[in-house]
């Protein structure tokens, strides 16, 4: 733990810095900003939503970006994470009247859970060579979403109810969880912003611990030689595993974040649209670039909703937007350019 | 004492093809062994039987006493054998000395929870790791380019690399397919002096495919010669040198 401290402030680690103090930096203006100023609810409202974003993008990129496979049903992972948290928010509510303790338990076992569906999934593609995952995981997508749809949950003094039929449970003053297309239609809303910013920090640390070990350079040979990495020593699938297991159950994460942060949630949420609207943040963001992806995913997520009232302009400018994030995030001259800048203000920090 | 490696009647077909066939050799402690051959021998497709690239059609491959036969490429790697290409692959988008510590997966191991806990054990490991990464890139001459992108080295400096790379997963064997390809007379000299050195530091065996006769007559002790997929003959580099067939084969007939 030491050790990451110190690294983290080291010269070697520039853009492991920048993340963390980005998010914080952002963390600390906008809690500073909401204390004075009053900002418009449609802004407030994109905070947990973008956080959640954002851990969901970071997620995808452990997979396209550092272990080179295509995952087209991340949503998945993210629908699985958020009815669970639901339901564990749900049953607990009557035992864990602490909002914070059961926000984290929620998100502790929807994170458990999509980590189990996508253990069960990439095993046995994983062992298989090929771009087999990408053609599993976006049927996993559509199948999962299909399913949450059809299941009807609800409890009460006599233990949980189930159906895959219908919405009447015959409940003695209970509780419905899930009603089917309808979702979950009555969640406490516990999530906040600092519990997203927190997951972002805790995404992060996981991401750069992975990367920096041998299972990250496991991890990237993997994706670089395939041959070569294996007459090393690697084991590919079993690495190949490790990074989508741990994007899974990140993903979840985010998702139970999400789902706590409405009322209401449909399953229909979660369908291929938003498997590939994190896609194309990351790729945006450029792969592997873990600080294209916080910023992709924070100006693509959030431009399209301020710019609602612009109408007929909106795509139109979300098109400039989009060229332009492509153009910072991927071009080598700009990244020179910003890392010149970053090295300034070290040397600068350093001299003090 | 058993050799290092020992092949009988090896030989793989593709399809109608027989690349490889009826092939027996042998390799000693410590010895520097050349395979050589015209182009399309058949010698690439040995290293890539020897290390469960290709499954041979026919024969045994015993390492060390042990037969291969139901291994994988990454277990022929642990069991003490590690190659360089004839086409170089090195993980492209790594830094140079992160090519060489991925090396080391099997030989410095912590979990995935010291990982993430960052551990004494992972802070150790790390630290053996990188010591020895540096100790190799010092060897190969690599070390002042240590931080770069691997596929942003010239040619030359790529195959010393991979011969890092493979000396880091500690071998008893290490396989050299066309070693001094693509390098200028000066860095092949430098070379035969490194291979020696690396096989009397790290007390290895080598067996090495090479088309620059200078560097294999000058740094092999003995010689097995691949025509057609079948041995044509072995000897040591004088023999060699003076067999007849073996003029023959490379001048053709
Ligand atoms: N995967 C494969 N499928 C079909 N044929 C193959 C395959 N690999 C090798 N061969 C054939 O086996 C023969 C031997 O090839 P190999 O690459 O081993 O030759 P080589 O001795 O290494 O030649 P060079 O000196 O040019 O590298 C060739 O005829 C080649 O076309
Ligand atoms: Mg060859």
């Amino acid at each position: 733990m030491k050790n990451f401290m110190s690294d983290l402030f080291s010269k070697k680690n520039r853009s492991r810095t920048i993340s963390f103090l980005l998010v914080i930096a952002v963390y600390i203006i906008i809690e500073i900003l909401s204390k004075s100023i009053r900002i418009p609810r449609l802004f407030t409202s994109l905070l947990v939503p973008t956080c959640c974003y954002i851990v969901l993008g970071l997620s995808l990129n452990l997979v396209v970006g550092f272990s080179g496979e295509l995952s087209l049903g991340h949503a998945g992972f993210m629908a699985i994470g958020a009815f669970t948290a639901v339901c564990v928010s749900g049953l607990s509510a009557s035992f864990i009247t602490n909002d914070i303790i059961r926000l984290l338990l929620s998100i502790i076992i929807g994170s458990i859970v999509a980590g189990i569906f996508g253990l069960i999934i990439s095993v046995p593609v994983l062992k298989l060579s090929g771009d087999y995952l990408a053609i599993v995981t976006l049927a996993f997508g559509q199948i999962i979403k299909s399913l949450i749809n059809n299941i009807y949950l609800g409890f009460d003094s006599n233990g949980l109810q189930f159906s895959f039929v219908t919405n009447e449970l015959n409940l003695q003053n209970g509780k419905m969880l899930l009603s089917g297309p309808m979702g979950a239609t009555d969640t406490a809303k516990i999530s906040t912003f600092t519990f997203g910013i927190i997951l972002i920090l805790f995404t992060l640390f996981v991401i750069y611990s992975l990367i920096d070990s041998k299972y990250g350079r496991a991890i990237m040979a993997a994706r670089d030689n395939r041959i070569a990495a294996e007459s090393i020593g690697i084991n590919i699938s079993r690495t190949k595993t490790l990074a989508f297991v741990t994007s899974a159950i990140l993903a979840g994460m985010a998702g139970a974040l999400y789902a706590l942060n409405y009322s209401t949630l449909q399953p229909a949420k979660f369908d291929f649209n938003t498997s590939i609207l994190v896609l194309v943040y990351v790729v945006f963001g450029g792969l592997g670039n873990i600080n294209g992806t916080i910023i992709a995913t924070t100006v693509l997520y959030i431009l399209p909703e301020l710019l609602r009232s612009l109408q007929d302009y909106r795509m139109l400018i979300y098109a400039i937007v989009l060229i332009v994030v492509m153009q910072i995030t991927n071009s080598a001259a700009l990244k020179q350019k910003a890392d010149k800048i970053v090295k300034q203000i070290f040397k600068k920090g350093e001299r003090e | 004492m058993n050799p290092v490696l020992e092949v009988n009647n090896l030989g793989i077909d593709f399809g109608g093809l027989t690349a490889v066939n009826n092939l027996n050799m042998v390799v000693e402690p410590h010895e520097i062994v050349g395979l050589i051959g015209p182009n399309g021998a058949g010698k690439t497709t040995v290293f890539n039987m020897l290390t469960k690239v290709y499954e041979p059609s026919r024969g045994n491959i015993i390492l060390n006493g042990q037969d291969i036969a139901k291994m994988n490429t990454v277990e022929v790697n642990k069991a003490g054998v590690a190659r360089t290409f004839q086409n170089i692959r090195l993980f492209a988008d790594l830094s140079v000395i992160d090519n060489v510590k991925s090396g080391m997966n099997n030989l410095y191991p912590y979990s995935v929870f010291d990982t993430l806990l960052h551990t004494r054990k992972r802070n150790e490991n790390e630290k053996k790791i990188t010591e020895k990464a540096e100790e190799l890139l010092k060897i190969f001459n690599l070390y002042d380019a240590k931080d770069i992108e691997a596929s942003s080295l010239p040619y030359g400096a790529q195959r010393r690399l991979e011969i890092a790379r493979a000396l880091a997963t500690d071998p008893k064997l290490l396989l050299l397919d066309e070693p001094a390809a693509g390098m200028n007379p000066q860095e092949t000299d430098e070379l035969m002096q490194t291979i020696r050195f690396v096989r009397d530091q790290f007390d290895i065996a080598i067996l090495l495919i090479e088309h620059d006769m200078s560097l294999v007559m000058n740094i092999c002790e003995r010689i097995y010669v691949l025509n057609y997929g079948m041995l044509l003959a072995k000897g040591s580099p004088e023999e060699i040198r003076n067999d007849d067939r073996v003029i023959k084969a490379y001048l053709g007939d």
